[in-house]
């Protein structure tokens, strides 16, 4: 009765948030039921039938999110939480408005996953990438990976473990576990040549020595094996091979589900977003969902909030891809550019604690090609200089280059610079981009986010 | 003229965008008409002084750093011998702590440092994060203001006659206590401060590229002058940033 209370409450305040515009109430409700009754999250989440499964990574929760959201709603009804509320309050938030939801469905913050992992008890755990990430705000990697150490460690037997086996740090946490499925890319014609300036977690796990790449596909996520004492990436239970690039457009590749074999056509760009889809056809198969209603599921997925999103602006299309660290714009900047030259390319910097106070990363970033590509760049946001810095010297023909920290000046700008019926391609990090969607949503272009589904 | 820049350790100290250093000090050289080269110095392999005109060593992860501290220690001669000709040496959060004398961890153990520089470093319980704003005078008469952004839990206590790199006008600085930030000897400047350092504080890759050149060549060099612009207003905005959100103990 008492739980039923709060959760009114709670909900009530979620409303009124939205009521007065102040944003989408995802997380208010949350942040006061977790003040007010702790356990409660416990309590409604063990309401929920199914169970709940839990995701996160550096880069690709939300994707992943979504395309995992696209495959189970076929089987269940599902809890989710929206974009951008992936602390405890955000879950939190979505447990007390789930009424009659069969099975949660979570995107979790890397440094709140250990807590929400603890209340929830999930079902599945899904562990992506860990990537150097907003070092102000974390300190170093290690420490999160430490962190989920501990918390696999504590993990009831009967949970589903599913790693990113082309991560020898994540990878490694499944060890000694029975109900694992490991995923990863089997396709070495997508390799890089060496591995990426940005790559963490070059050594190896068990004797320090630098891994041996046989392919390396994003950062240091890849086909890892050490030379010195053997240790190397586990077998795959989930693949992709034969992956076909269409730009920023599409990703098309087969599908490996414990050996069957299945085409899958993505709505969706680039490498980073096979692995995304990998790890909602592990979380899936952890569930026991066939490999057909994965396949249909990955393929019904549009583009999630700012991620590949599309917008229309009058006469031309705005494509927003976040940025959020050197791995993740690294493979942005690496799809945007082999989907061929274009006329303007706008780049926007925040230093909000969300973006990441410190913004050295972006020196981390291979910005180059993005020079040769884009024949006119406008940097925008709180930080703007530091960008034109970055492209200045990184080569950058000065005249090229536009400086207008103002968001919605640089995005006017920049669509002017894009001939009628072109694409301007912005990469934004996260509350640049949450300002961008004000702008477009504030001119009646889009739906504000909290309508949205993903 | 050409320049060679010696990069320590790039594969293990890397994690504050380092590399933005060297490609403000290579580009700015090249702009002046210098050439540069950068070269790579390894675990094991030999400090070359007579080749090198400006050393370089960054930061890492505390793995990385363990990793090379022992063989950064045995540099120390080599290395003071190289700042004492005047070659200049920047060092950067963990390089500037595996300069000095040693470190001491939260057990009480010592790990021996370059003993380049006149300090030692506490690992300390609290983490110092945030933007930073210096006052530095490297030259008498010229104030420069130097802004950055500092991640440290080490405290790093300089000898009681040594020179600190800058005056903290906002955030932390060696230990949150003294009022000052890194440390600097001669031609070596030691920091914890990143963002990187460079690109935002021109006049000071400037100064640190104006002394490898007067060593190479044997006489005062004055670096011809470039336009600033942007830099200045990088600066500008990041020294708003250390006034508005530095720091405070």
């Amino acid at each position: 009765m008492r739980l039923a209370v709060e959760v009114a409450l709670a909900r009530a305040a979620g409303r009124l948030s939205r009521l007065s515009g102040r944003g989408g109430g995802t997380t208010l409700p949350g942040k006061l039921l977790a003040a007010v009754d702790p356990g409660a999250i416990t309590a409604l989440a063990s309401r929920l039938p199914q169970g709940s499964v839990v995701i996160s990574a550096t880069n690709g929760k939300t994707t992943t999110a979504a395309l995992a959201a696209s495959i189970l709603s076929q089987r269940a009804t599902l809890a989710r939480n929206a974009a951008g509320a992936n602390l405890v309050s955000g879950v939190a938030s979505t447990l007390a408005t789930a009424d009659r939801a069969e099975l949660g469905l979570f995107e979790v913050d890397e440094a709140a996953l250990p807590e929400v992992a603890r209340r929830l008890s999930p079902r599945v755990v899904a562990l992506g990438n860990l990537f150097r990430d907003q070092l102000d705000r974390y300190g170093e990697l290690e420490l999160v990976a430490e962190r989920w150490r501990t918390m696999v460690g504590q993990l009831p037997d009967e949970a589903w473990l599913v790693v990113d086996a082309d991560d020898p740090v994540v990878a490694d946490l499944a060890c000694g576990r029975e109900r694992v499925v490991t995923y990863g890319v089997d396709d070495p014609a997508q390799a890089r040549p060496s591995l990426q300036h940005a790559a963490d977690s070059k050594y190896c796990l068990r004797c320090g020595a630098p891994y041996a790449y046989r392919a390396a596909y994003v950062g240091h996520l890849g086909d890892y094996v050490c030379p010195a004492c053997g240790h190397e990436r586990p077998e795959l239970d989930v693949y992709a091979r034969d992956v076909v690039l269409n730009g920023v457009d599409s990703v098309s590749f087969e599908l490996v589900v414990a050996g069957a074999a299945r085409h899958v056509g993505l709505r969706l760009p680039g490498l980073y977003n096979v692995y995304n889809a990998l790890a909602a056809a592990a979380v899936a198969r952890a569930l026991d969902v066939g490999v057909d209603d994965v396949a249909r599921g990955l393929e019904r997925t549009a583009a999630a909030f700012g991620r590949a999103e599309r917008i229309a602006v009058g006469d031309r299309t705005l494509l927003l891809l976040l940025i959020k660290n050197p791995a993740g714009a690294n493979e942005v900047v690496r799809t945007l550019v082999d989907a061929g030259p274009r006329r303007a390319v706008l780049v926007a910097l925040n230093d909000a604690t969300a973006d990441g106070r410190d913004v050295s990363w972006i020196w981390d970033v291979d910005f180059e090609p993005l020079t040769a590509a884009a024949e006119h760049l406008v940097v925008s946001g709180g930080r703007a200089a530091e960008l034109a810095l970055r492209f200045k010297y990184g080569g950058c023909d000065l005249g090229a280059l536009e400086v207008v920290p103002d968001l919605e000046r640089a995005l006017d700008r920049a669509l002017e610079l894009v001939p009628p019926g072109g694409e301007l391609v912005c990469l934004p990090t996260y509350t640049a981009m949450l300002a961008l969607q004000r702008v477009v949503t504030g001119r009646g272009l889009a739906k504000p986010y909290w309508e949205r589904v993903a | 003229m050409r320049l060679t820049i010696g990069h320590l350790y790039p594969e293990y100290l890397n994690i504050y965008a380092d590399r933005g250093n060297i490609a403000v000090l290579t580009q700015r050289a090249r702009w002046r008409g210098i050439d540069v080269d950068v070269r790579a110095i390894g675990l094991g392999e030999a400090t070359p002084i007579g080749e090198i005109d400006l050393f370089y060593v960054g930061g890492g992860q505390d793995k990385e750093q363990l990793a090379v501290a022992a063989d950064l220690a045995a540099r120390g001669p080599a290395l003071a011998e190289a700042v004492a000709s005047g070659t200049p040496l920047l060092a950067v959060c963990g390089g500037y702590q595996l300069l000095g004398r040693f470190y001491r961890d939260r057990a009480g153990a010592e790990q021996p440092g370059a003993g380049l520089f006149p300090l030692f470093t506490v690992a300390g319980e609290r983490r110092m994060i945030g933007d930073v704003l210096l006052e530095c005078e490297l030259e008498p008469g010229e104030r420069r203001t130097v802004a950055g952004f500092e991640n440290h839990a080490g405290r790093t206590v300089l000898d009681a006659d040594a020179v600190p790199f800058g005056r903290v006008l906002a955030g932390f600085g060696n230990d949150g206590e003294s009022g000052f930030e890194g440390c600097r000897l001669g031609s070596a400047i030691g920091t914890y401060l990143h963002g990187p350092l460079l690109p935002r504080n021109p006049w000071l890759a400037d100064w640190l590229l104006a002394q490898a050149a007067a060593r190479r060549s044997g006489a005062t060099v004055r670096l011809a002058e470039l336009d600033d612009t942007i830099e200045a207003d990088a600066h500008a905005i990041a020294a708003g940033r250390a006034r508005a959100r530095g720091g405070r103990l």
